[in-house]
C-alpha cells in the first residue's frame, strides 16, 4: 500500500526523518553510530568497503557512503545527526558538510550565514523552488 | 520544599562548545555570541541552584535508531560526557540527583506522562554546551543535574502542547519533594536552523524573536505552533524549539524577565537565550538576595 502524502513532503530541499526513513536507513545510521568509538573509526579508515559489509546496506546506500554523497545518504534513510559522525571521522566540521549539501563552497556558505542565513522567503514550498528553477 | 525558581533557555550549538574547548572565545565572531551570556553567568552565580533540570535532545549519541524514547528521564548518579566523533568534550562529569529524579518519575508517570527511565546515558553537546554557557569552565559543575531527553531527531517529536504540559507536571513533582531545593529548569536547542540537505542554512529571525516574546509574555502562542510550521519557517532542525516549551510549562504565569539575547549565526544556527524568574516563588529578584 502506498502511504498517504504528508504535509512536510512539500518542504523543498528537505528529507524529513520519519519512521519510514528510519527503517530504510537503519543500516546507514547504525554504521555511523559505530563511528563513535575511536577504534571503529580507525578500522573504517583502513578498509571502508569491508567495514560496511556487516551493516547490510543496499548497493545504493554503500555507494552513497563511499562517495560521501551527503544528500544521497539522507534520501536513503540516513539522518544528519548520524551522518555527522562520518563527517567527524573525515575531519570535517558540521559547517563544511552543510556547505557541501547546499552545493556551495565553504566560504560561500559561511558568508551566507554571516549575512543572516538563508531566508525562509522563497524556500517554504516545493512550488517556490520549481518556479525559481523553471 | 523544592521550588522551581527560574527558567533558562539557550541554543546548544556544538560549535559553541568547540570554540570554548579550543580557546577561541576571544575571537570577534565568538565574542558576539559569548558576550550575550556574561550577565547570565553572573545571575546564576548569585542564584546558586541546587539542581538544574536540563531539557535537551540526544543527537544520536546515547540513543541510536534501535530505541527512540520520546521523553527520557536521567535517574543515574552521574552522566559522562560523550565522544561524538571528535573525542569527548573536556568538561566535568555531570552529577545527577537520583532521589529527586526518582520522585519526578513517581509523580509525572502517574500524571499520565509515560517517561522512559534511564539509568545509563552519556550526554552530548545538547546538555553540556548550555552548562558551559551558564557556568563557564569549572573543575566541577556547581550543582546537580537531572537530564530530560526529548526526541526531536525522529519525526514526529511530541507536540508543543504536550511538552508544555509535561513541564507543568514536572513542576508539580518538584513542588511535592520534601527537601528544600532551589531548582532551575533549562530549555535548550534551536533556534531557527537547518543543517540537513540543500535547504541547509535557513534562518528566520522574525520567527525566533516572536517565539522568545511568546515565552516571555504569552506562552499559549508558542504552544500552538504546529510541527509543519516549525519546519517550514524555522528549518527542519528548528523543531528543537518544542523542548523550550517543557521548561516554560514548568514556570507559573507570574514570571519576570531577567535577560534576553539573540544573535545570528553560531556556525549554522541562530542563537537565542532567555532567562525568566518565577515570581510565585518569592517577590524579590533572586539574584538580588
Amino acid at each position: 500500500m502506498e502511504r498517504q502524502s504528508r504535509e512536510y513532503e512539500d518542504i523543498p530541499g528537505t528529507t524529513v526523518f520519519d519512521a519510514d526513513q528510519c527503517r530504510k536507513g537503519y543500516g546507514i545510521n547504525m554504521f555511523c553510530m559505530s563511528l563513535l568509538k575511536a577504534e571503529n573509526r580507525e578500522a573504517f579508515k583502513k578498509d571502508e568497503a569491508g567495514y560496511l559489509v556487516p551493516f547490510k546496506l543496499t548497493p545504493e546506500q554503500t555507494e552513497a557512503v563511499l562517495k560521501r554523497d551527503w544528500n544521497g545518504m539522507l534520501k536513503q534513510g540516513g539522518n544528519i545527526y548520524f551522518t555527522a559522525k562520518l563527517a567527524a571521522t573525515d575531519g570535517l566540521s558540521f559547517q563544511q558538510v552543510a556547505a557541501m549539501m547546499t552545493g556551495s563552497t565553504q566560504q560561500q556558505y559561511a558568508d551566507m550565514m554571516l549575512a543572516g542565513g538563508r531566508s525562509p522567503n522563497g524556500n517554504r514550498s516545493k512550488s517556490e523552488w520549481a518556479n525559481k528553477n523553471g | 520544599m523544592a521550588k522551581i525558581v527560574a527558567g533558562v533557555w539557550t541554543s546548544h550549538v556544538p560549535a559553541i562548545g568547540a570554540a570554548l574547548d579550543l580557546g577561541k572565545t576571544a575571537e570577534p565572531y565568538w565574542q558576539r555570541v559569548f558576550g550575550g551570556y556574561e550577565k547570565s553567568k553572573e545571575w546564576i552565580a548569585k542564584v546558586k541552584p541546587d539542581v538544574c533540570i536540563v531539557v535537551f535532545n540526544d543527537h544520536a549519541t546515547a540513543f541510536s535508531v534501535d530505541i527512540v524514547p520520546t521523553f527520557a528521564l536521567g535517574c543515574a548518579a552521574e552522566f559522562a560526557p560523550a565522544d561524538e566523533g571528535w573525542g569527548p568534550r573536556p568538561v566535568p562529569v555531570v552529577k545527577g540527583h537520583p532521589e529527586l529524579a526518582a520522585h519526578i518519575a513517581q509523580s509525572v508517570i502517574q500524571d499520565d506522562f509515560d517517561l522512559t527511565v534511564v539509568n545509563k546515558m552519556e550526554v552530548d553537546h545538547g546538555l553540556t554546551v548550555p552548562l558551559s554557557l551558564m557556568f563557564g569552565q569549572p573543575e566541577e559543575w556547581p550543582c546537580q543535574i537531572i537530564p530530560v531527553a526529548v526526541n526531536v531527531v525522529l519525526f514526529p517529536p511530541p507536540s508543543g502542547k504536550r511538552c508544555f504540559n509535561l513541564g507543568a507536571a514536572i513542576r508539580k513533582a518538584v513542588e511535592s519533594y520534601p527537601e528544600d531545593l532551589r531548582v532551575v529548569i533549562f530549555g535548550t536547542g534551536g533556534m531557527s536552523h537547518q543543517i540537513s540537505g540543500p535547504r541547509a542554512g535557513l534562518i528566520n529571525s522574525d520567527f525566533d524573536r516572536a517565539f522568545l516574546e511568546s515565552l516571555a509574555t504569552d506562552p499559549s502562542k508558542a504552544t500552538n505552533i504546529r510541527h509543519i510550521e516549525y519546519m517550514r519557517e524555522a528549518g527542519a532542525e528548528g523543531i528543537e524549539m518544542v523542548m523550550w516549551l517543557v521548561a516554560r510549562g514548568a514556570l507559573s504565569n507570574n514570571v519576570e524577565e531577567v535577560h534576553r539575547f539573540y544573535t545570528v549565526p553560531a556556525s549554522n544556527t541562530a542563537v537565542g537565550h532567555l532567562i525568566l524568574e518565577d515570581r510565585d516563588s518569592g517577590p524579590t529578584s533572586l539574584a538580588a538576595e
